[in-house]
């Protein structure tokens, strides 16, 4: 039965990809997410590069927002929970969330233990920087995993750096002999059963989504060559000063990833992306990526 | 399962603008046949038949109309056998409870989206598909659509309680569920067999 509900859960995220997910709090948001061609949107009160300017502890959204934003569109809606709130996690899957997304970018409520996602029918997503991380999550149950990048920032460098970590790490465990995989599997800090699925079969056992820092067709465009199956956008849309131009934009990079001469008629005259953040900008204890363990 | 001849001189067009686009072409790989990605209207040029895989029907509309691929579609879909999954099959049929999305018009019925429900109303069952296979088929149905006032021209394959969930009009098949996500090629295989071929 666990097999049977994780393919189902797994199914879902076959179905957004290729597609946008976008992070939208309001209903008439929504619209416009819908409209220009998200294949999801996630709803929250607040986009992360609002919640990293306003500070405070961000918790999930109030259900009567998310119930009138599922009442707005007829596409797939996801909402946050904080890492390890499952108290959270639960009223969500009452409200009838299509998607869990147990994520950094709210204040984490437990330091050492993730929701053991296996105990829910709703599927969850969860962020990733590296394979160990990946992999312990999708051994409590997430059944999609993104990059987490740095979220709110506009700054696609983060994202980057953890598709290419986790995509070189599948490919240092590929050449692994079998008797060497419990000693990776140690050392990784991983389920062996998974490290040896991942070192078998070279993917990760369910579908890779990249978020964090997106902002232009060209970055979706970049994650998607790097590995990403799906674009989820948080403040790139809503924090552009063409929302609607920049959404729709996105959505036919998502689907044109690889023709560069499409992908150059799609960004023209978009206006100004969001302004973002450099690294450099951020204090260390600012970082949303290191949340979760 | 065996790979016939005829395999080798098929192409299939699984549309690739958004959805389960990938899982399709392996489903048909498994057959040893070959697909091709169609993204742009010349890509209908080059090809024997046509998937319209799941996704989001709304994303998938939009990018179709957006690309210029609906019209050669429309007047392609006239001859060439089509086998449409979920939002698939959604676009297929004469119409659709949502004006966001918009129908092709090639089998006799309506459809419903997300009739089951969302998400956490998702789920996996035995169907019986007695003049296409010989053993069960493992079903995975994803915020599945139902469909309304099937005219007799349509043919039902299987049904899910009072509902038919797989139906074919002469070369048009269709599915509320995901055949490419199981490993059973069974279907894809019928629709090579008795459709694609037949029609050559």
């Amino acid at each position: 039965m666990t097999n049977e509900l994780f393919e189902v859960k797994t199914g879902l995220a076959e179905m957004l990809k290729g597609g946008v997910i976008m992070d939208v709090t309001t209903p008439e948001q929504a619209k416009i997410a819908e409209q220009a061609g998200a294949v999801a949107v996630m709803a929250l009160e607040r986009i992360p590069a609002d919640i990293r300017r306003d500070g405070g502890i961000a918790r999930a959204s109030d259900p009567k927002m998310i119930k009138e934003i599922q009442q707005a569109v007829s596409i797939p809606v996801m909402a946050k929970c904080r890492i390890g709130h499952f108290a959270e996690a639960q009223i969500l899957e009452a409200l009838e969330i299509d998607y869990i997304d147990e994520s950094e970018v709210l204040t984490p409520a437990d330091e050492a233990n993730h929701i053991w996602k296996h105990d829910f029918k709703t599927p969850f997503v969860c962020g990733a920087t590296n394979l160990a991380e990946a992999l312990r999550r999708i051994g409590e149950g997430a059944a999609l995993i993104r990059t987490k990048g740095e979220p709110g920032t506009g700054n696609i460098v983060e994202a980057v750096r953890h598709m290419r970590t986790i995509t070189t790490e599948m490919a240092n465990l590929s050449i692994l002999r079998t008797d060497e995989l419990m000693a990776a599997a140690k050392n990784m800090g991983a389920p062996y059963h998974l490290v040896a699925q991942v070192a078998k079969t070279g993917k990760l056992p369910v579908p890779n989504f990249s978020a964090g820092g997106i902002a232009t067709p060209a970055d979706a465009s970049l994650m998607m060559q790097l590995g990403a199956e799906t674009i989820f956008v948080g403040s790139g849309i809503f924090k552009s000063e063409d929302s609607e131009a920049m959404a729709k934009a996105i959505v036919q990079a998502a689907t044109f990833y690889d023709k560069p001469e499409k992908l150059a008629e799609i960004s023209e005259g978009l206006g100004k992306a969001m302004k973002g953040l450099d690294m450099i900008e951020i204090n260390p204890e600012d970082r949303m990526q290191d949340r979760g363990w | 399962m065996t790979v016939r001849p005829e395999y080798d001189e098929l192409t299939i067009g699984v549309v690739a603008l958004q959805g389960s686009f990938a899982k399709h072409a392996f489903s048909m790989g498994k057959l040893g046949i070959k697909c091709r990605a169609v993204r742009e209207p010349e890509d209908l040029k080059l090809i024997d038949a046509l998937i319209l895989p799941g996704g989001e029907s709304t994303t998938m509309t939009l990018l179709l109309e957006e690309e210029g691929l609906w019209e050669p579609m429309n007047v392609v879909l006239e001859t060439m056998p089509v086998f449409g999954t979920c939002a698939g099959a959604i676009l297929l049929g004469q119409q659709v409870d949502d004006e966001r999305v918009h129908c092709f018009n090639k089998i006799d019925y309506k459809a419903e989206r997300n009739a089951y429900g969302r998400q956490i109303e998702s789920f996996k069952t035995s169907l019986i598909i007695p003049t296409m296979l010989d053993h069960d088929f493992e079903a995975i149905f994803i915020r599945a659509p139902k469909f309304r006032e099937i005219k007799p021209t349509v043919q039902s394959l299987a049904v899910f309680g009072a509902d038919p969930v797989l139906m074919r009009q002469d070369n048009v098949l269709v599915a509320s569920f995901h055949p490419e996500l199981t490993e059973d090629s069974g279907i894809h295989k019928y629709f090579v067999d008795e459709i694609v071929l037949k029609s050559r």
